[in-house]
Parts: C-alpha cells; sequence; structure tokens
C-alpha cells in the first residue's frame, strides 16, 4: 500500500487515488501545424523509466486535486514535489 | 541431439542416469554473428529456433542477462488461449494455440501441454454483451466461444460455492474448449534444446550493455559485459524491459511496464479441471498438476517495474476468490510473486523493424506466454526475409503514425 502525499489532504492511501500516468509536456497549443509524426509522439510516447519517475494522480475520491510527485518504479520510493509547480 | 522417449529414459535408468547429455552447449561467445537476439525467453528462443528452421539462419546467438528462461517467463500464469476481438488478433492467437498442440512432438520435449478449456464466469450485462460479441467475431476465424447457462457453470465448477451471496451473482459463462495450459519453464528448454540442436549458441549471463552504431546510425552490434559482439541485424526480445534496453540505442517505444503478479496455494486434491475466469471482478485461478491453486489477477495500477506483489491488488483478488469459492478461505498460500509486462500504447504486440536500420523489436507482450509459438514463427520471418509475416503484417510500428491503432482490451490484465 503506498502513501500519496496529496498537497492539500497530506499523505494519504494509494486507493483514493488515479495514477494518471507520466508527466508529460504541455499538449502543444496548435497541434495542425505539427507534422503527423511529431503530434503522434507526442501522443503515445512515453519514457517510461526503470528508476525515478515524475507522474501525475489525482486525489480523485477526496479533494479532486491533480498533483505530481516523483515515484521510484523500481523501489516505490516517493518524493512529493513543488505542489506550485504545474503538475 | 540426444532424443527423450520411453526407451532413453529406460536406458539410462539401467547406467545410472550417467549417460545424459546437456540440453544445450555453452559455446565461447564468438565476436560476429549474423543475427543476435537479445533476450533468451519465451519468445527469444522460439525466435532462434524458427530461424534456424524456416530460414536455415544458424550463425545466430541468443544472449540473456540472467539464465534461460528466468525473466517473464518464468513469471506468467502458462495460460494458452485464443479468445480475443481483434480478426487479426483471433488468427494470430489460433495459430499459436495450434502450434502449442504439436510442440511436444515437434520439439521431442514434454511441455505438460493440458487443453481444460477456459470458462469466463460473466457478471455483469455489459461483460455479457461483450462477450457475446466476441464470440460471434471468433466464430469467423475458427475458435470456439460457447455461451452457457448458471447450472451448466456450477455443474462445470462444482468447487464454486452457492450463489446466494454473491454481491454479483453470475448470469451465464463462456467456455473457450482450446484454452490449455503448459509448463512454462519446458516451453524454454524445449525451444533453447531444438534450437541449439540446429546450431543456435545461447549464451547466459551475457547483459546487452550498449549497441554499436555505423556511421550511417544503423545497430551494427551490442556492447556486452563479456566483449563487443557485431551483427547484421540485433532483435529485442526482452519482454518487460524493452524501453529500457532500446533506450541505450536512442529509440523510445509506446510502451508502459506494469507489475502483474500471480500467487499459488498449496498443493489439494484435484478440485478445479479447467481455468476459470472472472473478468468483472479481475480474478482468474486454475489447478496445476502438482494440485497447487493458481491465482491471479490485474495490473498493479501504475506503471512499475517492482516484480513483487503489491498487496493492495492482493486484497482485491482473495476478496472476489473467496466470495465465489468460500471453501478457499481455508487456503494456505505457498508463493507469490509478478512480473514486468509491457503495454503498447493500444495494448496489441509490436513486432517491427524501427528507425535505426539493423534494429528489430519484438514487445508489448502482456501474456505474452501464450503467443511463445507464433510470435517466435512471425518475428523470425521478419528478421529473416526483411518484410513482416502474413499473419503480423498489422503489428508493425507504423500503426501509430498512421493512427491505426488495434485496441485489444478485454483480458483481466488490461481491466
Amino acid at each position: 500500500m503506498l502513501l500519496i502525499p496529496c498537497p492539500w489532504c497530506g499523505p494519504r492511501p494509494e486507493g483514493e487515488f488515479v495514477n494518471l500516468g507520466e508527466a508529460v509536456p504541455p499538449r502543444p497549443a496548435d497541434p495542425a501545424a505539427l507534422a503527423d509524426d511529431v503530434w503522434v509522439e507526442t501522443l503515445i510516447m512515453r519514457a517510461n523509466v526503470r528508476g525515478p519517475h515524475v507522474e501525475r494522480w489525482w486525489h480523485q475520491r477526496s479533494c479532486g486535486r491533480i498533483f505530481a510527485i516523483e515515484r521510484d518504479t523500481l523501489t516505490h520510493a516517493i518524493r512529493p514535489l513543488d505542489p506550485e509547480a504545474r503538475p | 541431439m540426444q532424443r527423450y522417449s520411453i526407451y532413453s529414459l529406460v536406458r539410462n535408468a539401467l547406467t545410472h542416469h550417467e549417460g545424459w547429455q546437456r540440453a544445450w552447449r555453452s559455446p565461447p561467445l564468438k565476436r560476429r554473428y549474423q543475427v543476435v537476439i537479445v533476450g533468451a525467453g519465451g519468445h527469444g528462443l522460439s525466435t532462434a529456433y524458427h530461424l534456424a528452421k524456416e530460414h536455415g539462419l544458424t550463425d545466430v546467438a541468443v544472449l540473456e542477462k540472467g539464465w534461460l528462461g528466468g525473466g517473464n517467463t518464468a513469471r506468467n500464469t502458462h495460460t494458452i488461449r485464443s479468445n480475443y476481438i481483434r480478426d487479426v488478433s483471433i488468427r494470430f492467437h489460433d495459430v499459436s494455440v495450434k502450434l502449442y498442440e504439436q510442440m511436444s512432438r515437434e520439439l521431442n520435449f514434454n511441455i505438460l501441454f493440458s487443453q481444460r478449456s477456459m470458462i469466463d464466469l460473466i457478471q455483469s450485462f455489459g461483460k455479457l454483451r461483450d462477450l457475446r460479441r466476441r464470440s460471434l467475431a471468433m466464430a469467423l476465424h475458427g475458435p470456439q466461444y460457447q455461451l452457457i447457462s448458471v447450472d451448466e457453470l456450477q455443474r462445470r465448477i462444482p468447487a464454486m460455492g452457492s450463489l446466494d451471496q454473491v454481491r454479483l451473482p453470475p448470469l451465464a459463462g463462456m467456455v473457450h474448449p482450446e484454452a490449455a495450459m503448459a509448463r512454462h519453464d519446458a516451453v524454454a528448454w524445449s525451444y533453447a534444446r531444438a534450437a541449439d540442436a540446429r546450431g543456435v549458441e545461447i549464451h547466459q549471463h551475457t547483459e546487452v550493455t550498449g549497441f554499436v552504431r555505423g556511421p550511417d546510425g544503423a545497430v551494427t552490434g551490442v556492447e556486452t559485459n563479456r566483449g563487443t559482439v557485431s551483427a547484421d541485424i540485433v532483435a529485442l526480445a526482452t519482454a518487460g524491459s524493452t524501453s529500457d534496453v532500446a533506450r541505450r540505442a536512442g529509440l523510445s517505444l509506446p510502451l508502459v511496464t506494469r507489475n502483474l503478479q500471480a500467487f499459488v496455494s498449496e498443493p489439494v486434491k484435484p478440485l478445479i479441471d479447467v481455468i476459470v475466469n472472472c473478468p468483472d471482478v479481475g480474478l482468474y485461478l486454475m489447478q496445476s498438476d502438482k494440485g497447487e491453486i493458481v491465482i491471479g489477477g490485474g495490473t498493479d495500477p501504475y506503471p512499475s517495474y517492482r516484480q513483487g506483489s503489491h498487496f493492495a491488488t492482493f486484497e482485491d483478488t482473495v476478496a472476489s476468490l473467496v466470495e465465489l469459492f468460500p471453501r478457499f478461505k481455508a487456503l494456505k498460500m505457498l508463493r507469490q510473486w509478478g512480473g514486468a509486462i509491457e503495454f503498447a500504447y493500444d495494448a496489441s504486440p509490436i513486432i517491427s523493424k524501427t528507425d535505426l536500420p539493423g534494429l528489430l523489436v519484438s514487445t508489448g507482450w502482456y501474456g505474452g506466454f501464450k503467443s511463445i509459438p507464433v510470435g517466435g514463427l512471425t518475428f523470425a520471418h521478419l528478421i529473416a526475409t526483411g518484410t513482416p509475416h502474413p499473419l503480423a503484417e498489422a503489428f508493425g510500428l507504423d500503426r501509430f503514425t498512421g493512427l491505426k491503432f488495434l485496441l485489444e482490451a478485454g483480458t483481466v490484465a488490461q481491466r
């Protein structure tokens, strides 16, 4: 059982959260202006790292906040990130 | 290759079992091969075997970081089936089931193949509609998938308890008679032995740490902990770690790795003679020939390379188990483990060339045990001829660029 540090509620059990996957950069403002392969890469490519992984979580069954943390995909060690930064 | 038979068993018994040969050689690592396959699991070894058998390519080395068949080949729940929804997936896995049926005979190795059928327990109307549709799609291609009543369900699975107190009482069942199980180690060993007999070299404890690149960027070999090996073609069959290995060549792939766990009980008397799958609650179970109940559930709900047991998922799976099989509350669990499975963006496999000339991948196998024979057959075809096998034309990486996804959800693992 993981304890996920929600910036609003504090550490809460993982069952309250939904993992939203890797924290990818924001979508390009004008996808139509991109070449097809660049757009597809933006949509589907994931680093899928073994080790420290910056990812988004959604505190769905509580405050509803979406935030980013760093979790090691091998050890599950968690490091909170700056809650003011864009997740 | 020393042939295995009742006569060889008797003959060797009479000579105190001192006459058995090694099942495969351990030759010295050469500096150059025509084809290097990275990963000696089921898919890598099956690919090597089919390269030698169908294409006459024997200057092949299979490099393995750990020991042969010690990755996901050792960590799956050895189920073989072809109940898929997409035309290409049904045809692909149907061929795999047929190759499995012949495998013990073809490779002269008893893989303990047991075609005992799988029964899906349907506990919601949405799932009932979904599986009815799937059975009609499968009827177009051959594999069977038959609807049965709750009475028939209870007759075929007598170990199931009373259904009065079940939160989602079963509405019907769906039987897939071709579904089977086989000993997973034996599958890896039989392919290794057969490939070795045809001249393929298997090198264990040989980790690929990097790639050798030509002046045009093409992959021309691999760096290993035992030195550099050059090759015309490098083929990745590194289930679970493909993102990591491909990254060493500067290649990104649309994959996410997750942990899928399973556990087995102590051995008990024969209770269940079919594979039971409950897609609505995320549970499947079967009884191995040793008598252990093998139980699996859904994947952990986030990316993970942990390869361990995750308690929240374990609890979820066991709660579903004891509701349908209350007498299993008395079972003691012996072992639990996890495997790292890779999902492609559309959850279908990838058997493809890459942007790097000389580097090919076979990946995205969640539930890859069932596709070992056909995965090897089609990957070997791509390696030897440079063109995709007709069964696997849809599994190229180019499908993503054209957004031609092959969405293939619907197993327990994908829930």
